[in-house]
């Protein structure tokens, strides 16, 4: 009590944390070590609370998704390689195309995103972790219950079949009796608390978990991009959620919200979902626009042109994007007004990724390229968004979208914006961190070659697929017949689509073989501006052994730039070893006002997780007492989450590192 | 359909931006040779005032991004690929810098897109709403996986339905009111107009018109089912004289000659068929399934799956799960008298 009571008659730091360097093998730094790591063996594995072990499983596990929905397109595309064929029944083929949208949309590009910036936040921001360790834990595994749970009909032949944005009445009970249906909305549901939390974490840890100095006009762009990301998935979701719940309950409990004969209204639920699903495709490609903002400029060897006209570009793209969702309703019906409106929204959202564009291809010119892996990924990145960003345009129009619309031109749009936006940065940025991640170079040969192969059949396969959708191809059917004048465009594609996998193939060995034998990695092997390449490659479990204080937006290139005299402290700072600790600061400024003692490791952020997707596996087998006890054992887990805990409270200094810090 | 005349009519106007499109967003040349084969190919062939506009207005957005597309990709490689003073490789450049990229990029960008967003709905405006009155009002509903259609007359004895190939006068408006009987669906005849989904609870509606005689193909474009890629439609466009003969036909009952033969295959049809399917001037009044007064009428069947030839008729019937997996109808399984007699019967169904 009394630290409450000096707390609060303090209302800045209730001790000074003391000021000092903390070399690798000093006493400090390894009573700081002792602090942050976790228990060997499964018990740490379980229980862990490091970001950076989260943001990797992260990014593993939409890794495997990745994979999963790659080889759900590649028998799609055997099948439609030529006419008729019979490799698949229209229901296999229905599964197929859903589960594959299902999981390259909500289980690879979202959460592959949430990897990175699991992972490089704390590192980019100073700190030693994210603002809730445990809610960052059980973030993770919800999204992997989340993701198993959509995948367990998927054997039995009763996965998802409706097209992952499954319109009712098709989704309805009386069309799709399985319980396909009910697996894609309880899973989506489930998925939806994931994504939330991860978004509350991670607008929390912008604003809060800073390094001093580092005021918000210093931040890196993908800490701009995924926190816009963030807020649109807080606003975002919960229609998405919404949506699932009430599609729920019109299959489970006979309620009438999507019924028509009763009254329901079919419309309602494209209004939902596209009010999520818009939003939701900017948080899936702002983050990886971003990721190409932060590491072009390394290869190019300046700093980014226009950093805050590309970070306020950022926010009003995701602005914007909360006000064009009708753009995929136009063939609804819809009154002139709204098509009007909404078809000038979707065309002025281009705006600000012309910003972005502009601004990548000056700081190009104007640097000198370094023709490396992550350089090709990011420059065959540009040319790809212009693409998706102008069959985007395209679908802006609206008389011209009453044509394209459902038709492959729209696939190849999505095509190009999910994996051109998305998939290219993220491989990039994968050669680009890996030294990072795992201490050890990844192999350049391979790198080119993956890139070639990547970027060559990527174009070979998703191409032609505008011109099937100009020649009147519809999505999602399962055969054509031969004089419909789409065999060729789709046997081009077909066989792209497998050079593309070659090259995503190419990766993967290079990932592993540089895992074993790349060269081993210096703290900042391609000498970047930014904070996370200030500590040693990997980085150790407290990231940084000092707070450091942060002066410009390019730490590591200052007496380069010569932008000012001021100079961050990158050896000296906070030392913070009273427990797990680190700094809180000011939202926008940066100034230090708080010392935040962050928790131990804990095993209920698993078994939260674990009994929440049980909660959800019970009410789809209809398991009434199961549920129950779930529910119970969630409860327990939250308590044992919750207990109090002396590491929590802070103390007044008693230890002699801490002088004169009583003060107050 | 005179497919080869029209399409040169309309690319002379705008053969300029033609060539550039085809130069630039065919590269798979070999796409450009089944152009002509392709009945759903909306980007180069359009033959109704609803939908030239909108083709023109692709050709106009296709050729204007493909050229800016190129600009681009000459300005990054320009980046890339020119000659650098050779510097310290340890230097790094200033970063206040290249704002003029920003400025003038997205300065030039705002300008197109306006433009191209005011051309947009100009042309939106435009096929709005035809120029004159619609002569003929139907009405399409939607059904797992065919078309039911109605023309509308205020007499209702000149009302009659029809499935899955539409009749239209030639150079009038037609008004289409659009519905669905189960879950949501969309009407497309994309040579004649864009799509409008058919919502069940909401009459939709949009207008054709087709200024050249000729058969132009629709096809659902939303997913609705297992058979969705098996749900299209013809849409036929005749000389006043040709409808109004067509009309006359369709409006007539059935006429059944009565053969032994004939005979017993309505019995048979009546007892396995008339549940669901409906043959007006007979018992048979199913409302589930293709109206068939005049079956034989009708250029195709099993919604445009098939030719409508006695054979194709006769291996639908028998093995409609194999040839459509999935359809609302059985597979019948039918004895070689019981097929013939049906097959009497329904050739009766001019």
């Amino acid at each position: 009590m009394t630290d409450a009571v000096d707390s609060s008659s303090n209302p800045s730091l209730c001790r000074v944390p003391e000021v000092g360097y903390a070399p690798i093998g000093s006493a400090a730094e390894r009573r700081l070590a002792e602090l942050w790591e976790s228990a060997p063996g499964w018990r740490g594995w379980l229980s862990t609370v490091d970001h950076k072990t989260i943001g990797l499983r992260y990014l593993v596990t939409a890794f495997i998704f990745l994979l999963m929905g790659g080889v759900e397109a590649l028998i799609m595309r055997l099948q439609l390689a030529r006419p008729e064929q019979t490799l698949l029944t229209p229901e296999q083929y229905s599964q197929l195309f859903t589960m594959h949208g299902v999981t390259m949309i909500f289980l690879y590009s979202l959460p592959v995103l949430s990897g990175f910036s699991n992972y490089l936040w704390p590192l980019m921001l100073g700190s030693r972790d994210m603002a809730f360790p445990r809610l960052n834990a059980l973030s993770y595994w919800i999204f992997l219950f989340a993701g198993i749970f959509l995948y367990v009909s998927f054997p039995l032949g009763e996965a998802p079949n409706a097209g992952w944005f499954n319109y009712v009445p098709f989704a309805g009970l009386e069309y799709n009796t399985g319980p396909n249906i009910d697996v894609y909305a309880l899973g989506m549901v489930l998925l939806g608390i994931s994504t939330t939390v991860g978004a509350i974490n991670f607008i929390v840890t912008l604003f809060r978990l800073r390094a001093p100095g580092m005021s918000i006009d210093k931040v890196p762009i993908l800490v701009w991009g995924t926190l816009t990301a963030s807020f649109a998935n807080v606003f975002a979701i919960p229609a998405v959620s919404l949506a699932f719940f009430l599609l729920w309950l019109d299959r489970q409990t006979g309620t009438h919200f999507f019924d028509v004969v009763n009254g329901g209204k079919p419309l309602l639920w494209q209004h939902l979902f596209w009010m999520f699903g818009h939003p939701w495709v900017y948080a899936v490609v702002l983050p990886a626009m971003s990721i190409v903002s932060d590491a072009l400029p390394t290869f190019c060897r300046r700093p980014l042109v226009g950093y805050s006209a590309v970070a306020l570009s950022t926010m009003t793209t995701i602005l914007l994007g909360f006000g064009v969702w009708m753009h995929h309703m136009f063939a609804t019906g819809l009154p002139m007004f709204a098509l009007s409106f909404f078809g000038a929204t979707s065309t002025v959202i281009s705006i600000p990724s012309a910003v972005a564009v502009f601004a990548w291809l000056a700081t190009i010119w104007l640097g000198r390229p370094v023709f490396n892996t992550p350089f090709l990924f990011f420059a065959g990145f540009v040319l790809l968004f212009v693409i998706g960003g102008f069959s985007g345009v395209m679908t802006a129009a609206v008389p011209l979208d009453f044509q394209l619309n459902e038709t492959y031109f729209i696939v190849a749009h999505l095509h190009y914006v999910l994996i051109g936006i998305n998939v290219f940065p993220v491989i990039g940025g994968i050669y680009y961190w890996f030294p990072k991640f795992f201490g050890r170079m990844m192999n350049e040969a391979l790198g080119k070659w993956s890139f070639w192969v990547m970027f060559i059949g990527f174009n070979l396969g998703f191409f032609p697929m505008h011109l099937a959708g100009l020649l009147g191809m519809p999505r999602r059917i399962y055969t054509y017949a031969p004089h419909m004048g789409w065999a060729t465009v789709n046997m081009v594609t077909s066989v792209g689509s497998f050079i593309f996998a070659v090259g995503i193939l190419i990766f993967l060995v290079n990932v592993f073989i540089s895992l074993k034998r790349g060269a081993l990695a210096t703290e900042n092997p391609w000498d970047a501006p930014t904070l996370e390449w200030a500590t040693p490659s990997p980085p150790p479990a407290y990231n940084f052994a000092v707070i450091p204080f942060v002066a410009s937006r390019h730490p590591l290139w200052e007496d380069r730039l010569n932008d000012g005299p001021s100079r961050s402290s990158l050896d000296q700072g906070y030392l913070l070893m009273e427990g797990r600790e680190t700094i809180g600061t000011t939202p926008f400024k940066a100034t230090p006002n708080i010392i935040l003692k962050m928790p131990e490791d804990s095993y209920a952020p698993f078994f939260l997780g674990l009994f929440s997707a049980l909660i959800f596996a019970g009410l789809l087998l209809h398991w009434r007492d199961f549920t129950l006890l779930m529910a119970l054992a969630c409860s327990l887990s939250l308590i044992g989450w919750m207990w109090p805990s002396q590491s929590l409270v802070q103390r007044l200094p008693v230890s002699k590192h801490d002088t004169g810090a009583a003060h107050g | 359909m005179n497919d080869s005349e029209a399409g040169i009519h309309h690319c002379a106007a705008l053969n300029y931006t033609f060539v550039i499109c085809v130069l630039t967003v065919m590269p798979a040349s070999a796409a450009v040779s089944e152009n002509k084969a392709a009945p759903l190919n909306y980007f180069l062939h359009s033959y109704g005032p609803a939908s030239t506009p909108t083709m023109v207005l692709g050709w106009v957005f296709t050729s204007l991004l493909v050229s800016i597309f190129i600009i681009i990709a000459l300005i990054l490689a320009g980046a890339v690929f020119r000659k650098r003073h050779s510097e310290d490789p340890r230097a790094i450049g200033r970063e206040n810098e290249g704002m003029p990229w920003i400025y003038i990029g997205t300065g030039v960008s705002t300008c197109i897109l306006l433009a191209l967003c005011i051309y947009a709905l100009i042309t939106l405006n435009t096929i709005a709403r035809p120029t004159h009155v619609p002569a003929l009002t139907l009405t399409v509903t939607g059904y797992d996986w065919w078309w039911k259609v109605e023309y509308e007359t205020e007499d209702p004895t000149r009302y009659f339905i029809t499935a899955n190939e539409i009749h239209i006068p030639v150079g009038v408006p037609i008004l289409v009111k659009l519905k669905s009987a189960d879950v949501i669906h969309a009407f497309w005849v994309p040579m004649l107009a864009g799509k409008t989904q058919m919502i069940p609870g909401v009459t939709n509606q949009q207008w054709i018109e087709a200024d050249t005689e000729g058969v132009y193909l629709g096809q659902c474009t939303q997913y609705c089912g297992v058979q969705h890629a098996h749900m299209s439609l013809e849409v036929i466009a005749q000389n006043a004289d040709d409808f109004q003969k067509w009309q006359d036909t369709q409006r007539r009952p059935a006429a059944i000659t009565s053969a032994i033969d004939v005979n017993a295959g309505q019995m048979l049809f009546l007892d396995r068929c008339s549940g669901c399917h409906a043959i007006r001037g007979t018992e048979a009044v199913g409302a589930h399934a293709p109206d068939l007064p005049h079956l034989n009428s009708r250029h195709l069947i099993a919604a445009g799956l098939l030719t409508n030839t006695p054979d194709h008729l006769m291996q639908w019937i028998t093995h409609v799960q194999s040839l459509k997996p999935g359809a609302r109808m059985p597979s019948m399984e039918l004895s070689a008298t019981e097929l013939s007699a049906l097959s009497a019967f329904l050739s009766t169904l001019n």
